[in-house]
């Protein structure tokens, strides 16, 4: 093609179909994208610097600022590795609530994908069926937490409190209602014809390019490859847990939307699961006094349990050196903390391994040959979240 | 990872680019020789008994401490065999790594974040420019030497009364 028809597009960083700041170079040749520069950064907080100023248990809270449509997915990651630093284990009723509040977090952070992606397509309606039930999901782990956004309840050790009395019920006729609600999705968008000529065969990807790109998540298993870090190492009793891995084929935005619906129907399945066999007993590990603070009611009653409190909140405590990897199953893709311990109550280093930023990195290579409007497509099926690219 | 096998093959085939084996919480770390880390990673990469095709993760570290102060962390994993390992290089402040980027792709971005933050360089990297930070920005904030707090954080109020007293003189 000749040098003259070629044109350089600015998208973003303020366009509603980035889904952030996110803001990309596009040379064009006509419509058709040749080249694609990404440039992030826009919401660099400085995670990883600010968590080596603060105490283990303080740099949870920043976890929940990463990827802001899973807070407990991110908090569960944290925990999981400082817990590996010291080596601690978690009674099983905490383990079990684990599972249920992070499914119920895959599902929330999957409607919103759902919604924004195909409201992204042109097909709004679905963004309110989505939101109708995401808000659902967001007011049954309010009751729980507290929080919709920043919940920070998963802490080192277990977790914050015990589920309310309310909470189970809710749970229950939710798992009963939701795969009939999919379905509605399904009716609207599986075998809509404008939606399969917007997803099917734009931005494939192949299995091998996945695994090149470190690409993970939906997106990786889209394309065939048989991997999730719930089956692969499993974490927090998934391996009690029955439930499959849907894979696609082709690789395509379409594949991806397909693969993410079939989570959601495994996620709910989990829930169900999880409720029905939840054990009873402690929510916080008991044994590990010097890393868990006790009781709200001890504390109230107790000197002693008092200046605990006050110890591990204010001190922290110290694990031993060394460094460790650990990471879970997000609705992104393998989201994992690696940390470095020196000993003393503040990480040396916390990595993150966002799964969002390195998927991204793939996106030029995905869209690369197709027309600027399936660039939206290609974004929306990748479900970046730039708190966690930008961190 | 119960049994490192890939260790195994590693001491076999690179025994002099070795420099360390490690084991923390059932995670091994193997620190290799600066110089021949393209090497050791392409056999990981390539070799049937290891097969580590997927590139999880890429970090640095600064040890800030002794003349080998960064640390550039590689963490491999094999879809073939389902495990994990982890490559560490050691290197000198100013010093360069060779870049792994065209062995796994997913090392092109993590490679500038390193670089980015920690200001350690890739050899032979297609792209080396800052990834999170602007093209401007000076020095690199994942050094332990940098300051948490932005240094100009206490200075513009002192030029901000300024400018009011002297407005409070006009009227």
């Amino acid at each position: 093609m000749s040098e003259a028809r070629q044109m350089t597009v600015n998208m973003g960083p303020q366009h509603p179909a980035t889904h952030g700041v996110l803001r990309l170079l596009l040379e064009l040749d006509g419509e058709v994208i040749v080249k694609t520069v990404p440039d992030i950064g826009y919401l660099h907080r400085g995670i990883e610097k600010l968590a080596e100023s603060m105490t283990y248990p303080q740099a949870l809270t920043l976890t929940d600022r990463l990827d802001y449509t899973s807070g407990l997915s991110n908090n569960l990651a944290y925990c999981l590795a400082v817990e590996k630093l010291l080596d601690l284990s978690i009674p099983k009723r905490a383990r079990y609530l684990r599972v249920l509040l992070a499914e119920l977090q895959r599902i929330a952070a999957h409607l919103l994908w759902i919604a924004t992606h195909a409201l992204d397509l042109g097909a709004m309606t679905l963004l309110f069926y989505a939101f109708r039930d995401r808000e659902e999901v967001l007011g049954m782990l309010e009751q729980v937490t507290g929080a919709r956004l920043t919940p920070s309840f998963i802490r080192i050790g277990g977790l914050a409190a015990d589920i309310p009395e309310s909470f189970l019920p809710c749970v229950e006729t939710f798992v009963e209602t939701f795969p009939k609600r999919i379905d509605e999705y399904e009716t609207l968008l599986t075998e809509n014809i404008i939606w399969k000529k917007r997803t099917q065969g734009i931005s494939p990807m192949s299995g091998e390019d996945c695994i090149n790109y470190g690409v993970t998540g939906p997106v990786l298993r889209a394309s065939g490859v048989y991997y999730d870090v719930r089956k692969a190492y499993p974490y927090s009793s998934y391996e009690d847990f029955d439930f499959e891995i849907p894979m696609g084929k082709n690789g395509d935005v379409y594949d991806r939307y397909l693969v993410r619906l079939q989570e959601m129907r495994q996620s709910n399945r989990i829930v169900g699961q999880a409720i029905g066999k939840l054990p009873a007993g402690a929510v916080m590990a008991l044994d590990a006094p010097q890393v868990t603070p006790p009781p709200k009611e001890e504390v109230g009653k107790d000197i002693a349990a008092l200046i605990r409190h006050f110890k591990i909140m204010e001190e922290g405590f110290r694990p031993p050196c060394g460094e460790v990897y650990a990471s879970i199953e997000s609705s992104k893709g393998e989201l994992g903390f690696f940390l470095i311990s020196d000993g003393s109550n503040k990480p040396f280093r916390m990595r993150i391994r966002p799964p969002s930023f390195i998927n991204l990195g793939a996106l030029p290579k995905m869209i690369k040959g197709h027309m600027v409007a399936d660039v939206i497509a290609a974004i929306g099926s990748i479900d970046i979240v730039l708190g966690e690219i930008d961190r | 990872m119960a049994k490192c096998s890939a260790c195994e093959l590693l001491k076999e085939r690179f025994p002099e680019a070795l420099q360390n084996i490690e084991e923390f919480r059932s995670e091994t770390s193997v620190t290799v020789d600066k110089g021949r880390l393209r090497e050791v990673m392409t056999f990981l990469k390539e070799n049937e008994g290891t097969r580590y095709d997927l590139l999880v993760d890429l970090a640095g570290v600064d040890t800030a401490k002794g003349s080998l102060r960064f640390e550039v962390v590689y963490l491999l994993h094999s879809m073939k065999y389902n495990n994990r390992l982890r490559i560490k290089v050691d290197l000198p402040e100013g010093a360069a790594v060779d870049t792994v980027s065209d062995i796994w792709k997913a090392a092109d971005w993590m490679e500038r974040e390193v670089y980015d933050l920690f200001g350690v360089k890739f050899n032979a990297h297609p792209d080396m420019r800052r990834i999170l930070l602007p093209e401007d920005f000076s020095g690199h904030p994942l050094r332990k030497e940098y300051p948490l707090k932005g240094t100009d954080f206490d200075k513009p109020f002192t030029v901000c009364l300024e400018r009011e007293k002297g407005n409070q003189a006009d009227v």
